[in-house]
């Protein structure tokens, strides 16, 4: 269990105030703020690489506020991996194991376990310099968890991979984390990774922690521009991806099945964006498209445009312009079709 | 035919002026080298190498300017680090510091020097009590050739270590390192090649060395010295061999340092 109380962490031209947080035994936690919120300050506070002007932190009931990092059993990804240059894959593995006080064989079974864990064996001899962006974080992840660490601070674990490579890192963090119960602190600047992976989420914002809760309650209940304005551009549904007819995948969101295209199966979330919704009075029929029936339930009026909530359900929120609004002569509580692209639909 | 040839000089004007005038500096070292080199025929090179002063003034050279290399690797290598991770008011002024034993006048830096390590003063009299002499001993030569050369090590050492992420040595904390195994299992070994090109400019540098050696110590005889005092005593026959030798010794060891140390970087 990681306790942060009262932390106050001068940051030259700003400050983190009175930063609290708990964290969970085994727990998957997101801080999730802005580029240039200081995010990676706050986890080098934690781990005692950068001073702090107040405030405790505790791990697993002990105080290690004054603590050198060294002594503090926590493990750090950086963002650019920081992986050592002069040194081996292996020895990048080795390097917090050899100064543990065990027997040599020990250390070369866990260094063995932990590159069979990350599926980076046959990278052990490589130079880090020769890997991919990928095979990098997958040396810098078995590396930090080599301590065998109480927590895992992950700073911006995904932010450097190009997009399919993230997608597969971040399976691998999720399974991993199923794995070996790892409590693990992530930061990071986006929404789809911070549903995807925390158990709950802490919003950082202007230096204070603004809110703390599960995806659910922070995306529903925003108290934050910063989530407030995320939230409006995209629905964000939890639902069970399964074998669609033919040869697609099928989302079932609460009872309401829509197709997507994804090759994950399995508990995960979908993101649509509301201008990606059609709006219309009749069925439109069409194969690559998702027609549903429901009823509008919400209308907030931005002038030239309009959100729409319509119920099916579950909510989506749709984007229409005011004049199809009122060529549709749309109104609360009147029956209408939603149109999607299966392709619209984000699994992750 | 002509008029592309004419248009393949238009296109690289600025390439080709540049390369013309730095054939003329390259020429300009590199011919008074060469002439030294040559005029001398191998077989008086030879007969001088055999002759026991020369030979112990030009050890005497390689062997204090190593010392003073060593003392300067123990002594200025720390400071470079602090240097390159740490700011501090007057940063800029220990900065410059460092640098002015590089444009002091040779002749000058070995008075400063005789007046802070002569027997007459409080250093001197200090290092006196325990039985090391400056003046006209080895280790004035050495002291000497330190003062001069150390800003070179020093200077490289920090940008050495300015380029090593210090991202690395958080993460070797978090590993389990303390600072004193994080500096010498990450920032050393990856400095490295900072620090030991500018130990071989260091060391080059001393064993160059004669105004302020020439205040301090003209005796023991270092090869330079001997090679002024061959020219003022016997004429410039005498003098060149042995400083054809110089240079010579000087260049090999120079190009097979130089190779270690620049080993596995491509500079093409």
């Amino acid at each position: 269990m990681v306790e942060i109380k009262d932390l106050t962490v001068n940051l030259g031209n700003f400050l983190f105030e009175e930063i609290n947080l708990k964290v969970e035994k085994g727990e998957y936690f997101i801080i999730l703020g802005p580029t240039g919120a200081g995010k990676t300050v706050l986890l080098e506070s934690i781990a005692g690489l950068h001073p702090i002007k107040s405030g405790e932190i505790w791990l697993d009931g002990r105080e290690v506020t004054k603590l050198e990092p060294e002594k503090r059993g926590i493990g750090f990804v950086y963002q650019d991996y920081a992986l050592f240059p002069h040194l081996s894959v292996k020895d990048n593995l080795l390097f917090g194991l050899k100064r543990r006080r065990q027997p040599k064989e020990e250390k070369q079974r866990v260094m063995e376990w932990l590159a069979e864990l990350l599926g980076i064996t046959h990278l052990l001899e490589r130079s880090p310099d020769t890997l991919s962006g990928g095979e990098r974080q997958k040396v810098a992840l078995a590396r930090a968890l080599s301590i065998n660490p109480q927590v895992l601070l992950l700073d911006e674990p995904l932010s450097a991979l190009d997009p399919q490579t993230r997608e597969e890192v971040q399976q691998e963090l999720r399974q991993i984390h199923r794995r070996l119960k790892q409590t693990t602190i992530h930061v990071t600047h986006d929404f789809e990774e911070a549903i995807a992976l925390g158990d709950r989420i802490a919003v950082l914002g202007g230096g204070r922690i603004l809110q703390i809760g599960t995806a659910d309650e922070i995306f529903h209940h925003p108290n934050s521009e910063f989530v407030a304005r995320f939230a409006m551009t995209r629905n964000i549904f939890t639902g069970e991806v399964r074998d669609g007819t033919h040869g697609g995948a099928i989302i079932d969101v609460a009872g309401t099945n829509f197709e997507v295209v994804t090759d994950l199966r399995g508990w995960l979330h979908a993101s649509l964006r509301p201008e990606d919704i059609l709006i219309s009075k009749e069925p439109l029929h069409s194969s690559a498209r998702n027609s549903l029936k429901g009823t509008i339930t919400h209308i907030a009026d931005r002038g030239a445009t309009l959100y729409l909530t319509v119920s099916t359900p579950p909510d989506f929120v749709c984007l229409v312009t005011r004049r199809s609004f009122e060529e549709l002569a749309l109104a609360e509580g009147e029956a209408v079709y939603i149109t999607f692209k299966a392709s619209a639909v984000h699994i992750f | 035919m002509i008029r592309n040839i004419w248009r393949w000089i238009a296109q690289r004007r600025l390439t080709i002026t540049f390369l013309l005038l730095g054939m003329v500096i390259l020429l300009f070292i590199f011919i008074p080298l060469a002439k030294m080199i040559f005029s001398s025929s191998p077989s008086i090179l030879w007969d001088t190498l055999l002759e026991g002063e020369v030979r112990s003034a030009i050890w005497l050279s390689l062997y204090c300017a190593l010392i003073a290399t060593a003392v300067g690797l123990v002594l200025g290598v720390p400071l470079a680090y602090f240097l390159a991770r740490h700011r501090f008011p007057g940063k800029r002024f220990v900065e410059a510091l460092i640098d002015v034993p590089i444009v002091v006048p040779h002749i000058a830096t070995g008075i400063a020097l005789l007046f802070v390590f002569g027997k007459s003063f409080l250093i001197g009299r200090a290092f006196d009590a325990i039985g090391i002499d400056f003046v006209f001993a080895v280790p004035g030569i050495i002291i000497a050739m330190l003062f001069v050369s150390v800003p070179f090590l020093i200077d490289s050492a920090k940008q050495g270590f300015e380029k090593v992420d210090v991202r690395l040595e958080k993460v070797s904390r978090t590993l389990g390192a303390s600072p004193w195994q994080t500096f010498f299992s990450v920032s050393l070994p990856l400095a490295k090649r900072g620090i030991f090109g500018g130990a071989v400019m260091m060391w080059a540098r001393g064993i160059s060395e004669f105004g302020a050696v020439l205040v301090l110590a003209s005796y023991p005889t270092i090869a330079p010295i001997l090679v002024y005092d061959r020219l003022e005593q016997y004429g410039l026959d005498y003098a060149l061999p042995v400083a054809a030798l110089l240079v010579i010794i000087c260049i090999i060891i120079f190009i097979v340092l130089r190779s270690i140390a620049y080993r596995g970087e491509r500079t093409w």
